[in-house]
């Protein structure tokens, strides 16, 4: 699924606007980035909560030349935890 | 920063009602979770894209009384991976 999918059915659902409803994604989507940027967490209650996180400099290897040591820099990273109502109809067991 | 926020400011910003708005954002959600309970992934250009894995079971550890086992066992989980743009933005 992709950000065009979601456009046409909200649109077709709500009656509103392709226009208006990309508008409206996009900035969410814009806005969510934005805040990640300033370092600060994003909670959407029963979706997910998204946060930066540092990760240290480690060294790594290439696979295919073993022999090389590569230096990997720190760096922040986004990462998601997925929200109550997310866990419950997605995470179950297999 | 939470949807409340996210619904204020773009309502303000694109003279749609807020209720207009929220039903958008909402849906959103909504349509992602359910594209992941089918299995589906979710690709959100430049931001990020949704998908499920599984995890295998494991036995785990009680970190309270770590001589009790835990047979945890195999799900699906949802990961996150970052689009281009957030992952520049984020990095330094």
């Amino acid at each position: 699924m992709t950000k065009r999918d979601l456009v046409v059915r909200i649109a077709r659902e709500t009656g509103l606007t392709q226009v208006d409803v990309g508008k409206v994604i996009q900035k969410t989507l814009d806005y969510i980035t934005e805040s990640l940027e300033r370092r600060e967490n994003v909670e959407l209650r029963d979706f997910g909560v998204f946060k930066v996180k540092h990760r240290g400099a480690r060294k790594g290897r290439n696979p295919n030349r073993p022999e090389h040591e590569v230096e990997i820099p720190a760096r922040n990273v986004v990462v998601f935890k997925s929200g109550k109502r997310m866990r419950d109809l997605v995470e179950t067991e297999l | 920063m939470t949807k409340r926020d996210l619904v204020v400011r773009i309502a303000n910003e694109t003279g749609l009602t807020q209720q207009n708005v929220y039903a958008i954002i909402q849906k959103s959600f909504d349509l992602i979770i359910d594209a992941l309970q089918n299995g589906d992934a979710v690709e959100l250009r430049n931001f990020g894209v949704f998908k499920v894995t599984k995890r295998h079971a494991r036995t785990g550890i009680n970190p309270n009384q770590p001589t009790q086992k835990i047979d945890i066992p195999a799900k699906k989980v949802v990961v996150f991976k970052q689009g281009k743009h957030m992952k520049e933005v984020v990095r330094k």
